[in-house]
């Protein structure tokens, strides 16, 4: 069993708080997420529950056991490092095996380890061959099998593909979702892809400025944001976010205006009065609605990119904003053209004067 | 391509042919002379010893007058023992201060900084003072000392450069494999600055081989003389036996020939891996 707490945690490197706060739980063999923008703090994040950095306040626990005082080895994890972190000097095998030696792991029983974690990676041809004369995804294979070689409880991963080329980005992806359910360990992985974070996660933590913002499986944040940053993250294009009003707010419906539009949505909206502000996002791939009830929103076009099944409009709305619209590809639009964006009030998140949520777009 | 010579070439290796005959000159000079009848030497210094003019008396005089032998056998003591310690002592220090934050690490290398500034030679009197206090006077330990706190400061400079380019990851990724702190430093930190100890090597080892002043004021006693101060017997105040003294420079060489070649590898290495980033 090997979960992992976090409880009331923080970190300061003198006056700069790095973290504050922080109440985390990963249940056994669940694949966590932390992601956000650089210097939110994943990383240190990370390292505290590797035992590479202190703590300033609060208890981790592994397994139920309190690891405060642990040092990195005695806290059953192993973690995979950006650079690979592969020592130079050694073979791919004895990169594995450096770490069992220590561990008081039998010979035998290393080398078994070692050509099986091989064996999964598909790193047996390279066993005598020293780092420098591997690929980036070799590399990287032999960073995450010295990390099985050594039968961790929790996996730690920081960053283990933003050095990969695209398309190896995508197969090492792969790999990692696989091995998660052939090993059924605990993972944490740590990015700032938003797409590696849906993707492979079966729990994304959404950290900004040293803080949770929001912890939910990939499609709850989707489609749940509990406030504006996460809504800006999750998501690519991010959302368009437009600046309205409260114009009504009666028993059953509260209409927003904005952007020269006006969406009424059914059902109580707590918290809200007439002429409060608010900020209305819509995601990129709502903006084309066909519906009878679709509200248009017209702008010039500043720029169309294609990719082939869908193509992005940047349009700027008569209005002054700025707005992103993913359209059909075969759709024949030219940057300077006028164009006429559709959106149906059920797609329409609503956040209030803090940026906190109070209504996130229905399923649709 | 057209591989023109180009007048900025020519200009550069031009520089660096002159710089190597002044170099490697004076070195030339003696071994040749060192074979020349004392006659030839100051006949035609510059000449290459002929059937006529060969001789080996000097190396003969060297051996059969003075125990160079010991002398030899004592620089080596004394400068493979300073070596070893200062390169030891120096990447532990140099491990420690890079890599660990505690209370007086700026202090301390600042300190080790000005010891790079201050030639240790004006310390002598009171090292001399000291070393009798010790009753270390006439021992190579005395010489090993004093070429040990005369190297460190250097050493650690550019060892802590060196294990400061070493990705910090690595030593994460040591501590999660459960490596302790001295295997860190003994299977990963060491190999890893190979090029770096070969540059601090021969930097160090260079000065103290030819170093007269200490083992002059230190240990001149019978039985622990250095090479450089036994060829000295051989300078006379109205007599000077060229052809000896020749030789015994020459023999003096030697090792230190030897040992660059032997690190020349890794000195190229080292000395532009801090350069180019």
């Amino acid at each position: 069993m090997a979960d992992v707490s976090l409880h009331g945690l923080a970190k300061s490197f003198g006056p700069v708080d790095i973290l504050r706060d922080i109440d985390l739980t990963v249940e056994d063999g669940e694949f966590v997420v932390f992601v956000g923008p650089s210097g939110c703090g994943k990383s240190t994040l990370l390292r505290i529950i590797a035992g590479l950095e202190n703590v300033s306040a609060g208890e981790i626990r592994i397994g139920g056991r309190r690891v405060n005082e642990l040092p990195p080895a005695d806290r059953k994890i192993a973690m995979v490092f950006q650079s690979y972190a592969l020592y130079p000097h050694m073979s791919v095998y004895k990169n594995m095996a450096f770490g069992l030696k220590f561990a008081k792991t039998d010979r035998a029983e290393a080398d078994r380890r070692v050509r099986q974690a091989a064996e999964i990676l598909q790193l047996t041809p390279y066993l005598n061959r020293k780092p420098r004369e591997l690929s980036g995804g070799q590399r990287q294979r032999v960073a995450i099998g010295r990390a099985i070689v050594r039968n961790p409880s929790v996996f730690l991963f920081d960053e283990p593909l933003s050095n990969l080329d695209a398309a190896l980005r995508i197969n090492t992806r792969l790999e990692i979702a696989k091995l998660h359910r052939e090993l059924g360990a605990t993972m944490i992985y740590v990015t700032h892809d938003q797409v590696e974070a849906m993707t492979l996660a079966s729990k994304i933590v959404v950290l900004n400025h040293g803080r949770v913002e929001q912890v939910g499986a990939p499609l709850d944040l989707y489609h749940h944001p509990s406030n504006l940053f996460v809504a800006g993250f999750i998501g690519s294009p991010r959302m368009n976010f437009i600046k309205g009003e409260v114009r009504s707010v009666t028993e059953s419906r509260v209409t927003i205006g904005f952007a020269g539009a006006e969406a009424v949505f059914e059902g109580a909206v707590v918290r809200l009065a007439p002429g409060d502000p608010v900020t209305v996002g819509i995601r990129p791939e709502h903006m084309a609605e066909q519906g009878s009830d679709a509200i248009p929103l017209t702008g010039r076009i500043d720029a169309v990119e294609r990719l082939g099944e869908a193509s992005y409009v940047y349009m700027k709305l008569a209005s002054g904003d700025d707005v992103v619209a993913r359209i059909p590809g075969d759709m024949e639009t030219n940057p300077g053209d006028g164009f006429t964006a559709r959106f149906t009030p059920r797609a329409l998140h609503v956040f209030d004067a803090e940026g906190r949520s109070v209504r996130s777009a229905k399923a649709l | 391509m057209n591989r023109s010579i180009r007048p900025g070439r020519i200009a550069v290796h031009l520089a660096l042919v002159l710089y190597t005959v002044i170099a490697i000159g004076p070195i030339l000079l003696i071994v040749i002379n060192s074979f020349k009848t004392r006659r030839a030497i100051f006949a035609d210094p510059l000449g290459f010893p002929d059937a006529r003019t060969f001789t080996t008396i000097g190396f003969d005089q060297v051996f059969a007058k003075s125990d160079f032998g010991l002398y030899f056998f004592n620089s080596l003591t004394v400068t493979i023992v300073s070596l070893a310690l200062i390169v030891l002592i120096g990447a532990m220090a140099a491990w420690a201060l890079t890599e660990y934050r505690f209370p007086g690490n700026t202090i301390l290398t600042l300190y080790l900084a000005i010891g790079i500034m201050v030639p240790i030679r004006l310390g002598s009197v009171s090292i001399l003072r000291m070393m009798v206090e010790l009753n270390l006077v006439n021992t190579l330990t005395a010489l090993i000392l004093v070429y040990v706190a005369q190297g460190l400061p250097l050493a650690i400079l550019i060892l802590g450069e060196f294990i400061q380019q070493i990705p910090k990851d690595l030593r994460d990724a040591a501590r999660c494999d459960g490596v302790s702190e001295y295997r860190i430093f003994a299977s990963i930190i060491l190999p890893l600055i190979r090029p770096a100890i070969a540059t601090v090597a021969v930097f160090t080892m260079v000065p103290i081989w030819n170093d007269l002043w200490f083992p002059l004021i230190l240990s001149p006693g019978d039985g622990k003389q250095t090479i450089t101060l036994g060829v000295q017997q051989f300078i006379g105040q109205y007599v000077t036996d060229w052809n000896a003294v020749l030789a015994s420079l020459t023999l003096a060489i030697a090792p230190v020939l030897v040992l660059y070649v032997f690190f020349s590898r890794y000195l190229v290495r080292g000395l532009t891996a801090g350069a180019v980033k």
